[in-house]
């Protein structure tokens, strides 16, 4: 059997999606910015695919900007807010310890520019608590930006009362919602999201493109010299066709939202079921905020990458944050987060599922993973010292 | 493009020597499980000559290939032989470990020396205090 059960990471080109892309590689493949006929037919289509992806978010057409993707998406969002901040001499911005690298790593380079970055914890659930974010806000803060919802533990952050707070206190509010998008209900003015990413294959579109949406009045820095593409705001020959597909599949994956998430998130419920029946294992991020698709979960006594081969070796396809997974040193800096010690974070287990995942891969999922699991600690000296008491249990 | 060579993912999907020596002559033990790997090596030792070795790992699949390598190419070997055996030799015989994962063999080279120094020490067997120097500094 195979199962495919990392959908966080990316998804399955739609058969809509790819359909509507095909033309614009074969008919309509004239560069937008062309004064001829065939080049502004190709703008007219830009344009239109612009008004129906503005229609989704709730916002202007004027406010979408196609990017390259989300982590372009985030780093041009965060430069931009900076900019912005520091014409007014403000130079601090907040943001959250668990981040996607593309916001992590952006608030890196700005500190090294002179920003002041406050990063607020997250807590053992997975969720930032907005009060504290409140509190992490000075005088001084520019910007502030919380992602949606969490590549890694599918937790769902509480935007509106973010966006609220930052409304109220005047600060430009950014949301990294790359896996949030298509998945979870958006609309950017309820929610008083100033700027926002998004990244078109984590919703069965195409890769390689994304949106940031800012809000009118939000000033955007380029990040990218060229033509004056994008209102100047974004140079490159815009990829029509990639726009096109994730027009399509945005279009689709939010008309069968309900239907969708119903069916995945039973899954998903079906599956920590089944997985918390594996002794010493334990759900990373709350069970109820939660994206419809993803589970996270620790195994004591065992490493992931050994657990993510031999799952593979089983036909299926996961994630894992440990370190020897990613070449890194440390574990995913996510669980790090959440308060999970680094043995408990090296034993991760990622499985992002969709609306084309079956109840009999779930099933086989639980299966294979809980023999995999025994496998490995029957080898492992930590689960000797667990299991002889030598040394405690830390999930219980 | 595959993560492992084939003897890597042979060895990780059927370890030699998974186990332990209830009465064993020498236990090393060197890694840290909140590094991601722990490596555990237990010895037999009759007449100079390892007559049985198995090993426990936490960690990696190459962690665990290259713990049942190194116990294959140590067993029924006279520890002189033994304390021969190189990281290099480890990751040669598996044919190549992917550049971040050369630590893993390392490990093995490292749970091996700290076993055999193990027996020396329970045996009161006097040794050259340089043999295991370069081992010193592995955190257990």
């Amino acid at each position: 059997m195979l199962v495919y059960a990392d959908n966080a990471a990316t998804t399955k080109l739609s058969a809509a999606a790819l359909d509507a892309m095909l033309p614009y590689y074969t008919e309509i493949w004239a560069n937008p910015s062309s004064l001829h006929t065939p080049g502004l037919r190709a703008a007219e289509k830009l344009s239109e695919a612009r008004e129906r992806t503005a229609k989704i978010l709730g916002c202007e057409a004027r406010e979408i900007i196609f990017t390259s993707g989300g982590s372009e998406a985030n780093n041009q969002a965060l430069v931009s807010g900076a900019r912005a901040g520091e014409k007014k001499g403000r130079r601090h911005i907040v943001s959250t310890s668990f981040e996607h690298h593309s916001v992590l790593h952006t608030l890196k380079a700005l500190e090294k520019e002179g920003f002041e970055v406050t990063l607020v914890d997250v807590g053992k659930d997975g969720v930032v608590d907005a009060e504290k974010i409140e509190n992490a806000i000075r005088p001084d803060t520019c910007l502030v930006s919380v992602m949606y919802a969490n590549n890694e533990i599918g937790t769902v952050q509480p935007i509106s009362d973010i966006g609220r707070i930052c409304r109220n206190k005047g600060i430009t509010f950014h949301t990294d919602a790359v896996q949030a998008v298509g998945h979870v209900e958006i609309d950017v003015n309820k929610e008083n999201i100033d700027m926002l990413s998004l990244s078109a294959h984590k919703f069965e579109g195409p890769r390689g493109v994304g949106v940031l949406y800012a809000k009118r009045g939000v000033p955007l820095t380029s990040i990218i010299y060229g033509g004056a593409q994008e209102r100047g705001q974004r140079a490159g020959t815009e990829n029509l066709p990639a726009v096109i597909g994730m027009t399509a599949a945005l279009e689709e994956s939010v008309k069968n939202m309900k239907e969708n998430n119903e069916k995945t998130s039973r899954l998903r419920d079906r599956l920590i079921e089944g997985l918390s029946k594996i002794p010493h294992s334990a759900l990373n991020g709350s069970a109820v905020k939660r994206l419809p698709g993803n589970v996270n979960f620790s195994f004591e006594g065992i490493e992931g990458e050994s657990l993510l081969i031999l799952l593979d070796d089983r036909g299926i396809a996961a994630s894992s944050g440990s370190a020897c997974a990613s070449a890194s040193l440390d574990p995913s800096h996510v669980l790090l987060a959440i308060g999970r010690p680094h043995e408990v974070a090296h034993g991760s287990l990622r499985l992002s599922l969709s609306h084309l995942n079956t109840e009999a891969e779930v099933d086989y999922i639980i299966k294979c993973t809980s023999e995999v699991v025994e496998r490995l600690r029957s080898m492992s000296p930590v689960w000797r010292d667990l299991e002889s008491g030598e040394k405690e249990f830390m999930l219980k | 493009m595959a993560l492992y060579s084939d003897t890597v993912m042979e060895h990780f999907r059927n370890p030699r020597n998974v186990g332990v020596i209830e009465d064993a002559d020498g236990v090393g033990e060197v890694g840290n499980a909140a590094c991601g790997d722990i490596m555990k090596i237990y010895l037999k030792i009759d007449d100079g000559i390892i007559t049985d070795v198995k090993f426990e790992t936490f960690g990696c699949g190459s962690a665990i290939a290259s713990s049942s390598m190194a116990t294959e190419l140590i067993k029924g070997k006279p520890l002189s032989e033994a304390m021969q055996l190189t990281n290099k030799a480890v990751a040669e015989a598996l044919d190549g470990l992917p550049a971040h994962k050369l630590h893993c063999s390392v490990l093995a080279e490292e749970a091996i020396m700290a076993a055999i120094k193990d027996y020396y020490d329970k045996n009161g067997i006097e040794y050259d205090e340089d043999t295991f120097k370069k081992y010193s500094h592995s955190h257990s």
